[in-house]
């Protein structure tokens, strides 16, 4: 089984409107459609409360635990004015009972104008867009896709570089198992990026990606450690390394410390640099990097907010 | 001695014969293909000597056309398969199968995590190599190589 998608050229819908639209992939979105959205976030960061979605009612489908993506998304309904129903865990709906997800999906979409789900099983946000006969947001399916994790940090790059092409992008951590990596680099290379990985051995950006990047004619750099090269980065990604990615124990002793980014060596670097995380963290951001300014993580997150609401009302027609 | 007994089954007067089906694949292409359901005359060998397959196995279904879009379902199990279309016991019409651009049904993706595994969905793929048949699933997004292919 080969990673994902470098075999795919991009074929998103065409169509001039996104309402009743489902978003399961980001591939899903033009690139206009994604900057509609950029744009339409950015008006929520100015006015976060606005009463779209009065007499609306969202349902947050929440099979596996989550706390910024479930949180992010109530809070955004809330803060339009609309309704929530759904769970947050697996265990309190019907699937204790055997229900399958074509009969819970089939049956919510008659109380709710719009489903968020997350799900652990690959493929299961597609399945259920096309049983629904409302909207559906994948709020992350298994190891596939998390569409709105990519527009949040495609938004936090915007916000703080001003732009999004012809930037130095440096991923950092597990590049090979990492799907908000592997979303955010599909989707950064329709804007002339250059791309740094950083990653051990074990962990690199899969041979497709790469290939991907090489048939778009964009630059990419492999590095096994990123303190001499640091300066460069306009915006640094940063994941976990797992140890329980490590077939060998002993790999992981090595590498562990070699992926964790300190206060003292964000010292040359750029002005404009920003580190961002799609969290949680562990320990591969030393905490004496939240007080430094270029700490970005936080509000990567509250991002998430404004993202959300622009992505309700986008699928909703509202806006 | 007694003479033996000679089925002729060789020539049919009308209809399909499905040459150079790898002997392996033979239930299979019937199975795709439905024809386990007409009631149409089908004769079949398998396991005749082939210099380019090894063994292979040949169909002969009386008064059966196919549409191209159905015979191309069976590329992945047959992929160098050829169709003499009979009428009056004449060759009239020599076809190949090609690999089409999407595959419905047939194939299971082989992600183990993909929803198709878990619940009763029809598979559903793009063809994204032809050569070497792989096959990318609508749902999960993984892709399913030839080495790797499981037909349902």
């Amino acid at each position: 089984m080969v990673h994902a998608t470098l075999l795919v050229n991009r074929t998103p819908c065409r169509s001039k409107s996104m309402k009743n639209k489902s978003l399961v992939s980001i591939d899903d979105l033009t690139t206009d459609e994604i900057l509609k959205v950029l744009n339409l976030a950015e008006g929520f960061e100015k006015e976060p409360v606005q009463r779209l979605l009065e007499g609306k009612v969202i349902a947050t489908l929440f099979f596996e635990p989550s706390t910024r993506t479930r949180l992010s998304f109530e809070s955004a309904v809330n803060r339009l004015g609309g309704k929530i129903v759904g769970f947050a865990e697996a265990s309190t709906s019907s699937v204790t009972k055997g229900e399958t997800l074509n009969d819970t999906i089939r049956t919510v979409s008659n109380y709710c104008d719009l489903i968020v789900m997350r799900h652990p099983v690959e493929g299961s946000a597609r399945f259920a867009s096309e049983i629904a006969g409302v909207p559906v947001i994948n709020a992350g399916d298994g190891a596939n896709q998390h569409p709105t994790q990519t527009l949040l940090d495609l938004y936090s790059i915007r916000k703080t570089q001003g732009t999004l092409d012809n930037l130095n992008i440096f991923m950092v951590g597990d590049l090979k198992y990492g799907r908000t990596v592997h979303s955010l680099m599909m989707a950064m290379s329709r804007w002339n990026t250059t791309f740094n990985f950083i990653a051990p051995d074990e962990l690199k950006m899969p041979d497709e990606f790469k290939l991907y990047l090489e048939n778009l004619g964009l630059r990419y750099y492999e590095h096994s450690d990123f303190t001499d090269i640091i300066s460069r980065a306009d915006i640094i990604y940063m994941t976990r390394v797992q140890k329980e990615r490590f077939s060998d124990p002993i790999e992981y002793e090595k590498v562990k410390n070699v992926y964790v980014l300190k206060d003292k060596m964000l010292r040359n670097t750029k002005p404009n640099l920003r580190i961002l995380h799609p969290l949680p963290r562990v320990n591969e951001i030393h905490t004496d990097v939240d007080r430094n300014p270029k700490a970005y993580y936080f509000e990567q997150a509250l991002n998430g907010v404004y993202t959300r609401q622009a992505i309700l009302c986008t699928l909703l027609g509202i806006k | 001695m007694k003479e033996p007994k000679q089925l002729m089954v060789s020539a049919i007067q009308n209809g399909t014969v499905i040459d150079h089906v790898p002997a392996k694949n033979l239930f299979k292409v019937i199975q795709i293909l439905g024809l386990d359901h007409i009631d149409n005359q089908i004769t079949f060998g398998t396991n005749l000597e082939s210099k380019k397959l090894g063994r292979k196995a040949i169909i002969k279904i009386s008064d059966k056309y196919f549409e191209d879009d159905d015979i191309n379902r069976i590329a992945l199990v047959a992929p160098d398969a050829k169709l003499n279309i009979i009428r009056d016991y004449e060759v009239v019409e020599k076809k190949v199968v090609e690999v089409p651009d999407a595959i419905t049904g047939i194939a299971r993706c082989m992600n183990p995590q993909c929803i198709t595994n878990f619940e009763q969905v029809t598979t559903r793929f793009r063809v994204v190599s032809k050569k070497n048949v792989s096959l990318k699933c609508h749902y999960c997004e993984k892709i399913t190589s030839q080495e790797n292919m499981q037909i349902i």
